[in-house]
């Protein structure tokens, strides 16, 4: 075969090299992939925040006011640690984060989010507006790095109908004995065929594990958010008392079944079909509760502690702005206004306004903002009628108060892995409560330490 | 010798220089280009640069400092290393060996159906298109321990299913059960490995008084070899790298890492978590070459084994 003459060969080689180089260039263009995370000097965008009602999109509507001219990019869906990691390394992070507090600690030991101190100063903010409990878990050796973006309270939710149906009334209830308790469990609980078709009582470890070593008198980490404490007999005793409690109604493995087949955003939700006696629970599921089965014979009552003292276990997520976020003084601005009584306000009316227009009950919104929290109990909130969901609402504003949240710290998903391990294992049997403890204080301490040695 | 040798060398790179001069040569590499460059710069580029973190305290964010062989003496004192590696080991040991013989007695019903193969081999494939992570969440709702299809099925003969995803026990059988169901892949290898076995073999066997088992033992068997080999190094290392069913169904959510549970903890997962959860990302390169180190053994040791039992065609052996 003969080569083509010059000119052609010049016309094919064109072509060809032009495909070669797009070829090459592909792979690297498509290789990004994932949630596209603008970085043109006037977008701003954020992460992790969701718009599913008017709470969200309202706050949203107020706070992009603040940015004047610049586009406002809000990358729906949950916050992703390998998402956010990596996108702060590469130096292209979005502008704010609305993350899980718990991580809060971790991160900001990496120095992988901004503090907020200059934020706060600069924007005139009350760091005495938010509840003390939402600012301790975003705030590592006196450093605030996050402002509260919603409070999560935990409530005993009662089954009225199984409760009484088995004799018993539901103002009795109560956590702080914890003997009567495991009895109260034992005589709720169903089984058929071998399998447990009710719970009598779900103390909602691994979840909750904190709530337990509280109402225990103990707790998991020190104030300052440098030693563990997951040794403590007293955190010991919650963890053998609460897994006893699981045991007692027919062991972790049919129990964790159960709670998995339950229809919990459903009409037919554990409450109705009378799956679960009673349980502590976050704030968000009376609300699901309110919109999805308004006439379900719903009780609550405060959680207590050993003493007979109400106690309520907080979490939540907040705002942060990350290193390197190309626009810090409008993140700053932004989540500001995100988190102000105002904003929180006006989205509150207009959720509730959604929700009655539908004939739901509006049972409030805990906001992490004690002024808001105020207005919005105060203005918006009013008695609907339904005496079960108006009770849990009084119940849900008066708990506001008795709270306490796990401390900020340096190891963060680390110090939570490694109590939730130790509670898992002695769920699933693979060890006793001391010596699963005992391992998981090492292992935290050590992430701990490693965590404040890096940061020093 | 050596300069005899040194002449041969001499010569393969002057034929190697030679053929450039040829437009299909150009042409060939102008075609593998986007390959090349995609190893170059997502594989191998990568792959150097693990190398050298594995030796610091690189966080993703922070400075990074040069911690010599912390990290690789770290893997040794860690425990969640030996229970992440041992998880995985189990459950490959299981995995492969299954899939193949279920692969292998698909592929054998296949070879039997006659003109409805097509449809059976695109059923068969389906599988293989469904993203792992609904296996994941499959794993969990056919799986479950009190309204599971699985645990239904057993009930209907007596039989007290167990508590697949949180009886420590019972999770690796579960996953591999769960994974068991993409074989496509497999399964049409070793159809194609059986259709080109020559049938005068058979025909041999059967003269010579060969039953249904010896003819598979002493012809199928041999002939295949190739194809048994191939599938059993590769999904031998894709075992090993096993994630996201695991990472799904476990670890995927907040609330499925609530309830993680140990025996779930494959060593890609640990890796991953040590990586993105932890920021330990020089620590966890570390544990990726551990891992490549893991992978390289075994398969040395397979491939220096299966020389006594894999037949490839035109070998003298």
């Amino acid at each position: 075969m003969t080569a083509p003459p010059p000119h052609h060969r010049r016309r094919h080689r064109r072509p060809a090299a032009l495909a070669a180089v797009a070829a090459l260039l592909l792979p690297a263009a498509t290789a990004c992939g994932g949630v596209g995370l603008a970085d043109t000097s006037d977008t701003f965008t954020t992460m992790g925040y969701g718009m599913g009602d008017a709470l969200a999109t309202v706050r949203v509507e107020k706070a992009r006011k603040t940015l004047g001219t610049m586009k406002l990019e809000v990358n729906e869906g949950a916050f992703d640690e390998q998402q956010f990691l990596s996108a702060v390394a590469a130096g292209d992070p979005p502008d704010a984060v609305r993350m899980d507090r718990t991580l809060i600690g971790g991160y900001a030991a990496r120095g992988a989010i901004m503090p907020l101190t200059e934020c706060l100063r600069d924007q005139d903010v009350d760091l005495e507006q938010y509840r003390d409990g939402a600012v301790d878990e975003a705030t590592l050796d006196g450093t605030v790095y996050g402002l509260p973006d919603s409070y999560d309270n935990r409530l005993l939710l009662i089954n009225g109908k199984v409760v009484e149906e088995a004799g018993h009334r539901a103002a009795d209830i109560d956590t702080s004995d914890w003997q009567a308790l495991r009895a109260l469990a034992e005589d709720l609980d169903r089984t058929r065929g071998g399998k447990l078709t009710r719970i009598g009582f779900d103390p909602k470890i691994p979840e909750f594990f904190p709530l337990w070593v509280r109402a225990n008198g103990g707790s998991l980490l020190s104030a300052d958010g440098r030693t563990a404490k997951l040794d403590d007999p007293r955190t010991v005793e919650a963890l053998r008392f609460t897994v006893g409690l699981i045991d007692a109604q027919g062991g972790w493995g049919g129990m964790k079944a159960l709670r998995d087949s339950f229809d919990q955003f459903g009409a037919g939700n554990q409450l109705v079909r009378g799956q679960v006696g009673a349980y502590p629970m976050e704030d968000w599921y009376v609300s699901v509760l309110a919109e999805t089965s308004p006439d379900v014979d719903l009780r609550t009552k405060p959680f207590t502690d050993r003493r007979g003292e109400p106690v309520n276990y907080v979490s939540g997520y907040s705002w942060v702005v990350p290193k390197g976020s190309p626009h810090p003084e409008e993140a700053c601005e932004f989540i500001t206004e995100m988190t102000a009584p105002d904003t929180w306000f006006a989205a509150a009316r207009a959720k509730a306004a959604e929700i009655r227009k539908d004939g739901s009950p509006y049972i409030g919104d805990f906001t992490g903002n004690k002024v808001a929290d105020r207005r919005i109990h105060e203005e918006i909130w009013k008695p609907t009628g339904n005496a079960a969901f108006d009770e849990a609402a009084r119940q849900l504003y008066a708990a506001q108060d008795n709270a306490f949240s796990v401390p900020a710290n340096a190891a963060g998903t680390e110090f939570r892995k490694a109590w939730q391990s130790a509670v898992n294992s002695v769920l699933s049997g693979d060890a006793g409560p001391r010596e699963a403890l005992e391992q998981a204080q090492q292992r935290a301490q050590a992430a701990l330490d490693r965590g404040n040695t890096e940061r020093e | 010798m050596t300069t005899l040798l040194t002449g041969e060398r001499r010569d393969r790179v002057r034929r190697w220089r030679a053929s450039w001069r040829r437009r299909d040569t150009r042409a060939a590499y102008w075609f593998i280009s986007p390959w090349m460059f995609g190893f170059l710069a997502l594989t191998a580029g990568p792959m150097i640069a693990s190398f050298v973190l594995s030796f610091t305290n690189y966080d993703g964010i922070g400075p990074t400092h040069a911690v010599g062989m912390d990290n690789y003496r770290q893997l040794f004192e860690d425990p969640q290393v030996a229970t992440s590696l041992l998880n995985t080991l189990v459950f490959t040991a299981l995995r492969v060996p299954l899939s193949m013989a279920l692969a292998l007695a698909l592929a054998m019903l296949l070879l039997r159906v006659g003109k409805a193969a097509g449809f059976f081999r695109t059923v068969f494939y389906l599988p293989v298109m469904t993203p792992s992570v609904a296996v994941g969440i499959l794993f969990l709702l056919l799986f479950n321990g009190n309204m599971g299809l699985v645990n239904n099925v057993l009930g209907f003969f007596g039989i007290p299913g167990p508590s697949w995803t949180t009886d420590g026990s019972w999770v690796k059988p579960g996953l591999v059960l769960t994974t068991l169901w993409a074989l496509g892949s497999t399964v049409v290898i070793y159809l194609a490995a059986l259709r080109n076995v020559p049938q005068d073999l058979y025909e041999a066997a059967e003269l010579d008084g060969a039953s249904r088992w010896k003819a598979f033992r002493h012809v199928t068997l041999p002939q295949i070899s190739g194809a048994l080999f191939f599938t059993l190094i590769v999904n031998t290392i894709a075992s090993l790298q096993t994630f996201t069913e695991a990472y799904t169904a476990f670890f995927g959510t907040s609330n499925a890492q609530t309830y993680s549970h140990e025996a779930a903890l494959f060593y890609v997962v640990y890796l991953f978590q040590q990586a993105f959860q932890f920021m330990h990302m020089g620590y966890a390169s570390a544990l990726s070459w551990l891992l490549f180190a893991v992978i390289l053994v075994i398969t040395v040791i397979q491939a220096k084994v299966s020389k006594r039992f894999v037949y490839y065609e035109g070998d003298a052996r």
